[in-house]
């Protein structure tokens, strides 16, 4: 052990000139906190209006002011003339942080095994150093909601923001459990069961689902009365979600799982999110009448159905927000949560309309995980979660220039745009000297 | 013997009405369009005219002759037919996965025009799509090019007839799991990989060699000559090194792209297209001086190992370097908004509106040696089109009719919620596919070669 450590030490020391070597060589720019004031934009607030000409003052991670005249006293001033501000966006469903590369199982953590884990903790698996979190960040998201898959209860899910070096230091203030209802659809090709296996695997998951949350309810009662129960995390976690402790992030799709959903949420005391919703456009009334807030996306998919028209999945958000639905946005990406404000520009095009796309990727984002006090719009008081741009984010051909997390100004680089920088003009070229 | 004579005549009158088989062509006028010629830049409030599904003429105050429609296109944008160089629609089957080398099998023979995905494809403006063989083998099927002639049920007319010979290949991880895991042969590895390529190529030689020397002595007087064994892979991998068919490479790390480089150098092979090519960007300057180029997805990445190092800036360094650049999808929801997919190089890379475009237009007809019959807008070029409402890089834009050789196969304001051809008589409860992410069919039908279905769900590209 000692002679390891020795060596340990040794192989460390030999590298050590190297590492102080490519500090020379390359520029390190690390998020930088302070005291900003950002001059002079049009402020897209999302829930105050467009205000032309106006300044927003960071400082002690918050939004200070919004404002006209504001005094710049010892802040650091980004001229915004021209630009624009809107609120970091957020992601209501991804994977980040969770896998690294797809096809290395070891560097998957966002399925454990079996079909009751809601005690796994998405917050816990979090790579905050994650390749994939500084490639999202530089498109404008700055928020996500991380969510565990696979079994029925597979995990509780935790919203970070997309800077810091620890789970804690990104922790965006909700978690809740997640749920995959029991589902008569087929995951994609290569599910080749009958419609009576479907049927049948379907029943059983429901049977499940109830069972499981009857004894969490007991669970509940029982520890509230005082009674002393057997070591049972699982049960333990889930029971928060049976008095509304912990929201319930259920994940439905197709429009007969989504009226069993809501007949199964009834008379519950459960505080339920719909995720996916697929079909929604189908029953959107129905989630309507049933309050139940609606996480959706992806948006650029295919219909679920063969007869289906062509746009059905991007007019899906569109049409479940015209119903009176409160609805949001998610990528399910992992790599590319980048794609954030481009699904919103498809759900916007396709009946949603920007206003309310832009809501669906902030302030109802914020709204339905509970955290509007603090996200979700550029207001005093909020946290300073904030985007420059030079136009409109959600087009393509818009530059995003800034982007604050926690009143952090981020380095808006990332591996991607440094091996650009490497491989745009390569050396030696076609030919050695 | 007359029954014989009938027989054969009944024969030939078949083939040729198959050869001719009539496709559709229309003939329209599209008028006060911002049409984006590609090749020739933005023509303000310009006309179209189309006739017998031929690019007639491009300009101002065009009339229609009679009988042909008018369109009003006023506010609205006019591209080219987008082109996909990597798809596998309209496909039955994508792999022949048996051996590392199947280049006798030809995706012609497996297309299917009741795919509803042909339809959706049409909604995203896309009117030609290459319809690829899959990656299991490093040396694959011949690929077919498809013309999106939705509503033909007879495969022969949604194949794009005079389009060039092409031929899948594929390097990597695929070929490797496959053969090398899979079966426990060679390849298992990038360098057996390159075995199976030059043991390919120069087995072709000598086949080549051998009905060289039969021919040379068949014409001899009194000959007693016997003609070698008809071996067809062997007759593909001689028409490649004679330049008669195209191969599309998919790779992605950029050794293994330089290895068929040199590969392809030492067989004198020029015709050469790079798919995927994540990391193309490495090798630009060895790609654009050698090959035609690479056909790249937009953004994707980390799905698998080798992608992992990856930059979205690939296509604008590819192009920067003077290399043939298209972007494709090699997926049936992707496939719908290759517009969009274009207009992510200006985010990353800054192309301008025109390279944008060319990479779904004029550089994919390159790459599949069709760009004189389509591709751009410009007179007497096959009349695949697309109006748009919005610029088409435009994240907003929605597309609203696209039309092959001047016959309009979508339109927004015209289409009905079920576009099915036909109604499977098995499926008496229509199946509900939720959607879970990328829709590739890279490594279909090599199912049976793994423990799980599963393994393969992330492992598709």
């Amino acid at each position: 052990m000692k002679r390891l450590n020795k060596t340990f030490f040794a192989f460390l020391l030999a590298l050590l000139p190297m590492m102080a070597m490519a500090q020379i060589d390359g520029e390190v720019i690390k998020p930088r906190a302070g005291k900003f004031l950002l001059k002079n934009a049009t402020v897209v607030t999302i829930t105050k209006g467009v205000l032309t000409n106006t300044s927003v003052l960071v400082e002690d991670g918050k939004i200070k002011e919004v404002g006209a005249n504001i005094s710049a006293d010892g802040a650091e001033v980004i001229d915004c003339t021209g630009k624009f501000i809107y609120p970091g966006m957020i992601d209501g469903g991804t994977k980040l942080g969770l896998v690294e590369i797809n096809s290395v199982q070891e560097t998957v953590d966002y399925a454990e095994i079996g079909n009751f884990s809601p005690n796994m903790q998405a917050l816990t698996a979090v790579n905050p150093n994650s390749v994939a979190i500084p490639v999202t960040r530089v498109s404008g998201v700055t928020t996500v909601l991380t969510v565990p898959t696979g079994g029925l209860f597979p995990g509780t899910a935790a919203l970070i923001n997309l800077n810091g070096y620890t789970p804690d230091q990104m922790y965006a203030g909700f978690k809740a459990i997640a749920m995959s209802f029991p589902s008569s659809g087929r995951r994609g090709r290569f599910d080749r069961r009958s419609d009576d296996d479907i049927k049948k695997a379907n029943d059983k998951a429901l049977k499940e689902a109830d069972d499981l949350w009857d004894n969490a309810k007991s669970y509940a009662t029982m520890t509230a009365n005082g009674a002393k129960l057997d070591y049972y995390p699982e049960m333990a976690q889930l029971a928060k979600a049976t008095t509304g402790e912990l929201p319930l992030l259920i994940e439905v799709n197709a429009a007969s799982d989504i009226q069993a959903a809501i007949k199964w949420v009834e008379g519950k005391d459960a505080k339920v999110i719909f995720t996916g919703v697929a079909e929604g456009w189908r029953v959107a009334d129905e989630i309507a009448k049933s309050g139940i807030p609606v996480v959706t996306g992806p948006i650029q998919a295919l219909p679920t159905r063969d007869s289906d028209r062509y746009d059905t999945p991007y007019a899906n958000a569109g049409k479940m927000a015209k119903a009176g639905v409160k609805v949001a946005i998610k990528t399910d990406g992992q790599e590319n949560v980048r794609n954030l404000p481009f699904f919103a520009a498809f759900a916007a095009a396709y009946g949603m309309g920007k206003e309310e796309a832009w809501k669906a990727v902030t302030i109802n984002a914020a709204e339905i995980f509970g955290v509007a006090d603090k996200y979700g719009s550029v207001e005093a008081g909020k946290v300073a979660n904030l985007i420059i741009a030079d136009g409109d984010p959600f087009e393509t051909r818009t530059n995003i220039m800034h982007v604050f997390i926690d009143g952090y100004r981020m380095p808006l680089s990332n591996r991607q745009i440094r091996l650009y920088q490497e491989f745009l003009d390569r050396s030696p070229g076609l030919r050695m000297n | 013997m007359k029954k014989v004579n009938y027989f054969l005549a009944a024969l030939l009158g078949l083939s040729i009405q198959f050869a001719s088989a009539q496709v559709k062509k229309g003939s329209v006028l599209i008028k006060n369009a911002t049409v984006l010629t590609v090749t020739n830049g933005t023509l303000e409030n310009s006309d179209v005219l189309v006739q017998d599904g031929i690019i007639k003429k491009v300009g101002q105050n065009l009339s229609a002759p009679s009988g042909v429609q008018t369109i009003d296109a006023t506010g609205k944008y006019v591209m080219p037919g987008i082109i996909d160089a990597h798809s596998h629609l309209g496909l039955d089957v994508v792999n022949e996965a048996s051996s590392p080398i199947v280049a006798e099998v030809r995706m012609k023979d497996v297309v299917n025009p009741y795919s509803i995905g042909i339809y959706r494809a049409l909604a995203g403006g896309v009117t030609i799509s290459h319809a690829m063989h899959g990656s299991a083998n490093v040396i694959g099927g011949q690929n077919a090019t498809l013309k999106h002639r939705y509503g033909s049920t007879d495969p022969a007319e949604i194949i794009m007839q005079d389009a060039p010979r092409t031929i899948k290949f594929a390097l990597g991880e695929n070929p490797t799991r496959v053969h090398g895991r899979g079966n426990g042969i060679q390849p298992r590895t990038r360098m057996g990989v390159e075995a199976v390529l030059r043991n390919g190529f120069n087995e072709a030689i000598q086949y080549k060699k051998a009905w060289g020397e039969y021919t040379t002595a068949s014409s001899q007087k009194n000959s007693t000559a016997l003609p070698p064994v008809h071996n067809e892979r062997l007759q593909v991998l001689s028409d490649i090194i004679d330049g008669k068919i195209i191969i599309h490479c998919h790779s992605y790390r950029a050794d293994e792209i330089y290895m068929l480089i040199n590969v392809a150098r030492d067989f004198g092979i020029t015709k050469l297209v790079f798919q995927h090519t994540n990391e193309g960007f490495k090798v630009a300057p060895e790609i654009a001086e050698y090959t035609m180029g690479a056909s790249v997805f937009a953004d994707w990445w980390a799905y698998k190992m080798e992608v992992y190092y990856s930059t979205a800036y690939n296509a604008a360094i590819l192009t920067a370097n003077g290399a043939i650049t298209s972007i494709n999808s090699d997926d049936a929801e992707l496939i719908r908004h290759l517009y969009h997919e274009a207009a992510k190089t200006q985010r990353y890379g800054g192309m301008t509106d025109d390279q944008a475009l060319s990479m779904i237009t004029i550089n994919p007809a390159k790459q599949l040696g069709i760009a004189d019959k389509v591709g751009s807008i410009e007179e007497g070029k096959q009349a695949d089109l697309v109006i748009f409402e919005g610029h088409p890089l435009s994240s907003y834009t929605v597309p609203q009719m696209t039309f092959v050789d001047g016959v309009k196969y979508f339109d927004i304001k015209e289409d009905a919620n079920d576009q099915r051809l036909r109604v499977s008589a098995t499926e008496m409860v229509e199946p509900i596919m939720i959607f879970e992410g990328h829709d590739s069919r890279c490594m279909q039908d090599t199912e049976s070669l793994f423990e799980t279905t599963e393994a393969l769900f992330n492992l598709n590209h």
